[in-house]
């Protein structure tokens, strides 16, 4: 059963139209990646299923409710939520303190449980705990990232460009990350530019090319793919 | 590095520099002149503190309004001079009304709560509205837009209030509890400045902890950094901003019955210069930094306070109390050249860290 659904999604900012009907389906328990070249419109469909931007055409569905018209905040409460492109944890907050905002839609008492099921994930953020995110270092601070959205228990974790400037050790051990949400039965939609490593993971991606899926398939099947390898796994 | 720094130097910086050079040496000099004519003695130089302290405490809680809606909207918001008069305007009738049944008589620390809490709930609702008519429309216009509509909400709001109210200038009841002084440590204190010195620290505290340690006040540190990242969080960014207007209104509210104490008076005109100083403040302190606006207000009041004496008076000028206000803007256009992040604020460059 698809937990989430896009079903011909538009979105325009201002007279550009960046999404010329995406429809992509989510499985409950499922790591789905989206790929494709800068600008193809891989973060405007994150953003526009987060509700930061407005669909202008289309259906979002979580489970059968629409998340359309929905502000980013009462996506958040559904069960949606996002890390974003480049971490953008807040700086002068300090560790224990983002997590509490990611946390910010869940009751008062569930929080300390939550908060040490993320230090227990991410053992390195629970020494830095009274330290300004700000201070963190890239590794730490998408660590940070992503305890914060995980804080909120998402049913679907949409995870933005999570290797995006981080040196090839840290992108292991951020997939590492990802394997084990994945085995812990969290449901997750990766968008990456690292395709290679993001087929690794996944279990399903579709290709996006300016604004339209153009190919979808398991991601098995998208590795041994000519067009794909040539285009974005960079084999000749 | 001295050398590089020669290079880059500009005439425009010379000439700063050579205004600065010279306004230090005049104070140094005004300073020096004074104190050797001797012509104020120890208590009126403590006198002159004390009220600066009283007046600054009042300036700190209506910069915080500025500061926390800078901090959190990148904007500066003009109509809250007309927020602080709100409250204690309304809050005259109030009082009025207590005074004429003779409660305030009977009982004037509950009547005074009643007053002051008429006062910041008028002013927390008008911050508010604010807010939601002449702003929240134009959240994502270009920057000067919402300057302009703070300007017009401000002279809306204070022609609505004259609408209202009258252009006559009201005296408040006078209590006989607040009437005469006491001696700390030797300094005179009237009872007026002790309430307010010490109203004002208890509301700044209140208002440090509410924003280090609630949870909306934490919401309103996240969103003051990052909007869009604190939405994705599930914080309601719109809430949270009526809330600091909320919270900056209140405190402008409670501030303007503090200025009744000392002054006595309200008028729909009573905002402007208490506005504009505390906007004042607010930048000399380091606008968008709370801490700051506490320090900024609390040495502006000071400043301007001693500074006419001490300054001016060695330098031969007559009456130098009237220039009072010419040393508070002075030190603002000082501020802005040679330290425009403000006493407390961070440096630009080392902001995003």
């Amino acid at each position: 059963m698809a937990i989430l659904e896009l079903n011909d999604v538009h979105t325009y900012y201002g007279h550009i139209h960046a999404l010329r009907g995406i429809s992509l389906r989510v499985e409950l328990g499922e790591i789905v990646t989206l790929i494709g070249g800068n600008g193809a419109g891989k973060s405007t469909t994150l953003n526009t299923i987060s509700g930061l931007l407005r669909p202008r055409q289309g259906d979002i569905r979580l489970y059968s409710e629409d998340l359309r018209l929905l502000k980013p905040h009462e996506v958040v409460a559904k069960g949606v939520v996002q890390v974003p492109e480049g971490r953008r944890v807040f700086g002068r907050l300090t560790v224990t303190e983002n997590l509490e905002m990611g946390a910010f839609t869940r009751q008062r008492g569930e929080v300390a449980a939550h908060m040490e099921r993320v230090y227990a994930l991410f053992p390195r953020l629970k020494e830095r705990r009274r330290q300004l995110a700000g201070t963190l270092s890239g590794g730490e601070q998408q660590m940070l990232a992503m305890g914060r959205a995980l804080m909120a228990q998402p049913k679907v974790l949409l995870l933005d460009e999570p290797s995006m400037g981080l040196a090839p050790v840290l992108v292991d051990s951020i997939f590492d990350t990802i394997r084990q949400l994945h085995g812990a039965g969290t449901t997750i939609l990766l968008v990456e530019q690292n395709a290679r490593m993001a087929l690794q993971v996944a279990d399903r991606g579709y290709v996006i090319q300016t604004g339209e899926v153009i190919l979808h398939d398991t991601a098995a099947n998208l590795r041994e793919n000519e067009s794909v390898q040539k285009a974005y796994l960079g084999v000749s | 590095m001295l050398k590089t720094w020669f290079r880059r130097l500009s005439g425009t910086d010379l000439i700063m520099y050579a205004i600065g050079v010279t306004v230090t040496i005049a104070i140094i000099w005004g300073s020096l002149a004074t104190l050797a004519s001797g012509k104020y003695s120890l208590p009126q130089w403590q006198d002159l503190v004390v009220f600066g302290l009283a007046q600054g405490s009042i300036y700190a809680l209506i910069a915080l309004g500025y500061t926390l809606v800078y901090g959190i909207l990148r904007m500066i918001n003009f109509a809250h001079s007309e927020v602080f008069m709100s409250g204690p305007f309304t809050a005259y009738f109030v009082a009025r009304a207590l005074d004429q049944s003779g409660f305030l008589e009977r009982s004037p620390v509950v009547g005074m709560l009643i007053v002051t809490a008429a006062s910041m709930l008028t002013s927390l609702v008008i911050a508010i509205l604010v807010e939601r008519v002449a702003y929240r429309p134009l959240r994502n216009a270009p920057r000067l837009v919402p300057l302009i509509t703070a300007i017009g909400a401000s002279y809306a709001l204070q022609y609505v209030f004259r609408g209202l109210y009258g252009s006559g200038v009201e005296r408040y009841p006078e209590l006989a509890i607040f009437k005469g002084e006491w001696f700390l440590a030797g300094v005179r204190v009237l009872r007026t400045q002790a309430v307010v010195i010490v109203a004002a620290i208890a509301l700044m505290a209140v208002l440090y902890v509410f924003v280090m340690l609630s949870k909306t006040g934490k919401a309103m540190r996240a969103v003051s950094e990052d909007k869009d990242a604190a939405a994705l969080m599930g914080i309601d960014v719109d809430r949270i901003i009526a809330t600091t207007f909320a919270v900056g209104g209140a405190l402008a509210g409670a501030a303007g019955i503090l200025y009744v104490l000392i002054f006595g008076q309200v008028q729909f005109y009573m905002g402007f210069v208490p506005g504009i100083k505390a906007f004042t403040a607010a930048v000399l302190g380091g606008i968008g930094n709370v801490p700051g606006a506490m320090v900024g207000g609390l040495f502006l009041g000071v400043f301007e306070s001693v500074g006419p004496s001490l300054f001016l008076d060695g330098l031969g000028i007559p009456a130098p109390y009237q220039l009072k206000d010419v040393i508070a803007f002075a030190m603002l256009v000082l501020f802005l050249i040679f330290r425009p992040s403000g006493i407390l604020g961070e440096r630009l460059a080392t902001k995003k860290a």
